[in-house]
Parts: C-alpha cells; structure tokens; sequence
C-alpha cells in the first residue's frame, strides 16, 4: 500500500533532480582560487589539508568534538556493567592470528605515512585515524584485542586528546594572535602537525571504541 | 555530459533510493543502511557537482570528509540505540503509532 505512494514519487523526485543538477549554473562564486593563492602562508602543500586544517579548521574542531561527543552517547546507552563473564578473547584460528600479528606493525607503519604524507599530498589525520582504527577492528576480530569495557583513565585522556590538544593550540591562538585558530605563516606547519598527530591517534581511538564498545557489549534481551 | 556530472546523478539516484527505504522498510538495521545510502548520494551529489567542469574543488572534498567522519559516528550511534532498545524490547522494528492520535 506504502509502496504504491512512495516508488512513483521517488521516481518522480529523481527526475526532478536529476533535470535540476544537469541544467544547474555554475557557481558564483569560485573558491579554488582563493584556496591556491592562499596556500603557500597555510603551512601545508595540499589543498584538502590546508581547506581542513587552515582555512575551516573550526569545522574540523567541531567535527572531532562531535565524535566524542556521539563515542559518549553510546557508552551512555551500552553503558550496563554486565561484566560477569568478563568477555574472554575467544579461541581463534592460529593463521587468522598469526596474519593479525604480520598486519599490526604495517597499518601502523602506514598510517604514519598517511599523516606525514597529508601535508603534501592526499593524507591526513582522518585517513590515519581510520587505518589505526581498522587495525583495533582487525587485531579485535582475529581474537588478539579484548573489547572494551568501560574506558579507564588512560583511554579517556586519549579519547578527548586529540580535541583538547586542538582545543587548547586554537585557544593560545586566541591569546596570541586575536582570533581563534589564526596560524601565524611561520608556525602554520608546525602546529598543524601537532594537532593532527593528536587528531590521528584519538580519532584511531574514537572510531576504534564505536567498534570495541559495542562489541564489548553483548546486547540481547534481558 | 561530464563525469562529474555522472557522479552527481548517480548520486542522486543513491539518495532518492535511500530515501524511499527509510520510508517502506520496518527492520531497523535495513532503515540504517538506507539512510546511510542516503548519505553516500548527498556526498557524491557534492563532488560530482563541485568537479563537473573537470577540476576538483579542495573546499567540497574537505567538507565531504568532514561529513563521511561524523555519519560514520551516528551510524555508530545508531546501532547502539537499536541494540538497547532491542536489550529493552526485543524488537528491531520501531513500535506502530497508535490509531487514537
């Protein structure tokens, strides 16, 4: 019934837009050259980092804090201490181990490269958060990494880490220099690193505990 | 028709099915994945457009980004809410509203 209404009007509404995005005019107003004059005093070489890490850097404070603000939500909603059979590493396949063991030290390797690499080419803290944290699923899945339980102190300082880090370097901009997160060009790159090296490893450990957590949890019904 | 253009149709294509899951399927992992859908064609919808004339717009692409981390974080939200409400109820499937409102 739902599904005579429904399949002719996302029919329609495809069309629609469809004839909308093809008959689209350009834009007004064109950013890209704006971001490349302005790239050689953003500290970094590649445009996505520079528009990331620059020129919209609230964007990306705002983004890591809605991370963990979403990773605290969900250990407020999982968050009931069953931990009675103390989720015990199941037994695994010796080859699936033993390949866990041969990936580990290589995603890490890896996802060094990424964020060294982002200031000059496609990289960056979000890529090397990812790789770090598929390595926790991967190490998590071969039987090798327990799931998480409740974060102890040290989890929660690398949890918030990276956003504090952030927090504070844009913060002692404000101080410094009058506006939140203005680099000065002779610092840019510098300080770019050191927030995304901290973006890196908590974003590893957010996305990694979104998996852990709930994994950590074994639902069911009560 | 360029390839960006392309991009941005099927992405429209991917939003407007995710749409219409969200809308007709009762099982909540399905409505998950729909409005993933949903979101995977609004991001394409972005790039492709921003790249129809051939050159890609570093503004878009970071923004895309920006969008991927944090629907990978509400997924992730997601899944937990419907695990507790399944802890709560064992359903997947959210309650019908009731005829009398």
């Amino acid at each position: 019934m739902k599904r005579l209404v429904v399949i002719p009007a996302a029919l329609f509404f495809v069309l629609v837009l469809i004839l909308a995005l093809v008959d689209l005019a350009p834009p007004a107003f064109d950013l890209r050259p704006l971001v490349a004059e302005n790239l050689a005093s953003s500290g970094v070489a590649h445009p996505v980092t520079a528009v990331l890490l620059n020129y919209r850097a609230y964007d990306t404070l705002l983004e890591i804090g809605v991370l963990l603000l979403a990773l605290m939500a969900i250990l407020a909603v999982s968050g009931s201490p069953r931990t009675t059979s103390n989720t015990s590493l199941s037994a695994s396949d010796p080859l699936l181990a033993m390949l866990g063991r041969i990936a580990a030290p290589v995603m890490v390797v890896v996802a060094v490269y990424l964020l060294w690499a982002g200031t000059s080419r496609p990289g960056g803290a979000f890529q090397a958060g990812a790789v770090l944290a598929a390595l926790a699923v991967l190490l998590h899945l071969t039987g090798l990494l327990a799931g998480w339980q409740q974060p102890g102190v040290r989890l929660r300082w690398g949890l918030a880490g990276g956003f504090l880090l952030f927090l504070s370097v844009g913060a002692l901009l404000l101080l410094v220099e009058g506006e939140l997160l203005r680099y000065p060009p002779a610092h840019a790159g510098v300080l770019i690193l050191l927030i995304e090296s901290g973006l890196t490893l908590s974003l590893g450990l957010i996305l990694a505990g979104l998996f852990l957590f709930l994994s950590h949890d074994q639902g069911g019904p009560r | 028709m360029t390839s960006g253009l392309l991009f941005a149709c099927v992405g429209a294509g991917l939003f407007v099915m995710g749409g219409s899951g969200v809308l007709l399927l009762k099982h909540l992992l399905r409505r998950i994945l729909a409005f993933n859908l949903m979101g995977s064609g609004a991001f394409l919808v972005l790039v492709g457009m921003a790249q129809r004339h051939g050159i890609a717009d570093p503004v878009t692409q970071a923004m895309v980004l920006t969008g991927i981390v944090v629907a990978v974080a509400a997924t992730a939200l997601a899944l937990a809410l419907v695990r507790h409400l399944y802890r709560l109820s064992g359903k997947l499937e959210l309650p019908e509203a009731a005829d009398d409102d």
